[in-house]
């Protein structure tokens, strides 16, 4: 999946003190670097139970367009949500390979 | 301007100067030789002078930590320490500057352990040359009273920690008449804390947060800029100190200077010494002057400058050491910011650890060695002045 990167901010922009001024900021800090893998999600096997929504640690899986997606920006290759799914519809596979 | 004279200990004058202040919070823990600043403030609040919050706390850690908590809150904040409470601080300092939280800090120079030893030297503010806090240092009680309330102008308005030293017992417990400033003038300097960033349920924030790799180098120089900026503001301040309260500060200080071959660098109390005895020399016919260092953070390096400029031979007094360094640590700093700009010869000396007294005649030879040190065109390694073998 393609992320967008966000722009790092310089010094000059960052809110004095590195204080966090807005909620929700996480969103902007990448962290696909920290994954050694990934989830894929196989469509046809998904239930749409939800539960790897729910137990993702990183709220990282999203629910669009009626089908669960974990967002690869934020996925650190935890695998819990493979865990969780109990049709095994979600298969981690290693970054760097097909 | 109205002014009351009155005799009073240089840890009493800094209490004062804090109560005229109008302080909102103090957090601090006793420790010699410092306790009678927050014994007396205490006393103030105890009794109706002055409305703060005092934290009793059950250490200098915790104090400092109060004091970060309570500066977010656009509170007023004062503190005192000495010594070992200054490094048991010493991990909350960083975060002080670094968070950009405003705060007065007395710190009453006194020797670091071991040997437990409850006297003067300055290897405690010394130790915290890096924290990221300016720092003053006063060379009488009338200095201590007067940077304590042009401290809080000065780091209110940068949003940075302020540290004032004042020498253990030499000035913290010597009684010496005193200026007091009218109280509604000072009010009238430095009014309330000027409010940015504070944190209050209505405009909540984030402080204190985790700096990845990624931001914590761009983070970490925001401090290394605001001390940068504080120079001016630090300037600005001495001066218009000096219009409305009559008593002029400079960053640096110096006394004979203008026509001086050779100079001795002093921190703090010993000045005065320095001073009497720069004298004696001049009537011996050496043309000594003396430099002392009022604002050691921000580093005053182009002023500095400009007085080396003029110089044959400096002679530099650490009461300090750095064991296995280059050299001690305000000769490290002076001989760094002269470097590629200035030849002039450099002594250093070490005086005055532990609270051991440095004599007129210590002085006399000091001046002598910086002498031969300009004769001769380069000084030797640090003196140890007065050590027994
Ligand atoms: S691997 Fe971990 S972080 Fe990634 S989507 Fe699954 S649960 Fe979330
Ligand atoms: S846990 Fe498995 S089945 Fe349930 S929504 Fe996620 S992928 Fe689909």
């Amino acid at each position: 999946m393609k992320c967008a990167r966000p722009k790092l901010k310089g010094w000059k922009e960052i809110p004095e003190g590195g204080t966090i001024v807005e909620p929700g900021s996480s969103i902007q800090f990448d962290v696909s670097a920290w994954r050694v893998s990934r989830p894929v999600i196989d469509q046809a096997k998904c239930t749409k139970c939800g539960l790897c929504w729910i137990y993702c640690p990183d709220s990282a899986i999203e629910f669009k367009d009626g089908k669960y997606e974990p967002n690869m920006l934020y996925c650190k290759g935890c695998g819990i949500c493979q865990k969780a799914c109990a049709p095994k519809a979600i298969i981690m596979f290693k970054e760097g390979k097909k | 301007m109205s002014t009351t004279r009155r005799s009073m200990s240089g840890n009493y004058a800094i209490a004062y100067a804090v109560k005229m202040a109008d302080v909102d919070v103090i957090a601090a823990y006793p420790i010699t030789p410092q306790t009678t600043i927050v014994e007396k403030l205490s006393e103030y609040v105890a009794n109706g002078e002055l409305d703060a919050d005092y934290i009793n706390v059950e250490s200098e850690h915790s104090a400092m930590s109060a004091c970060v908590g309570a500066s977010l809150t656009g509170a007023r904040v004062f503190t005192a320490t000495s010594s070992q409470g200054l490094a048991f601080m010493h991990e909350v300092l960083f975060m002080a500057s670094a968070l950009r939280t405003p705060m007065v800090m007395a710190n009453v120079n006194r020797a670091l352990s071991a040997p437990l030893n409850i006297w003067n030297d300055h290897s405690d503010a010394m130790a915290e040359r890096d924290s990221g806090w300016i720092q003053l240092w006063a060379s009488s009680a009338q200095d201590a009273l007067d940077l304590t309330i042009m401290a809080f102008k000065i780091g209110e308005s940068e949003r940075l920690p302020v540290m004032v030293n004042l020498d253990g017992f030499i000035l913290s417990h010597t009684y010496e008449p005193i200026d007091l400033p009218n109280a509604e003038e000072v009010r009238k300097y430095i009014p309330s804390r000027p409010l940015t960033n504070r944190l209050s349920p209505k405009t909540a924030f984030s402080i204190g947060v985790v700096g990845p790799p990624e931001y914590y180098y761009e983070m970490k120089y925001q401090a290394v800029d605001a001390i940068e900026k504080s120079r001016s503001k630090i300037k600005d301040v001495y001066a218009e100190y000096e219009k409305i309260f009559g008593r002029g500060y400079r960053d640096v200080e110096s006394y004979g200077i203008e026509d001086a071959e050779i100079a001795l660098v002093t921190m703090g109390a010993m000045t005065g010494s320095a001073r009497i005895v720069s004298e004696e020399m001049r009537a011996a016919g050496v043309k000594a002057g003396v430099i002392s260092i009022r604002t050691f953070r921000p580093f005053p390096s182009e002023e500095l400058l400009d007085l080396a400029s003029g110089l044959k031979g400096i002679g530099i007094m650490d009461r300090a050491t750095t064991p296995g360094g280059p050299s001690n640590p305000l000769f490290t700093d002076i001989a760094s910011c002269l470097y590629g700009s200035s030849r002039v010869p450099l002594q250093g000396f070490v005086a005055g650890l532990g609270g051991r007294d440095i004599t007129l005649d210590d002085f006399r030879m000091m001046f002598r060695e910086t002498d031969r040190a300009s004769k001769e065109g380069r000084g030797r390694s640090p003196i140890y002045v007065g050590l027994r073998e």
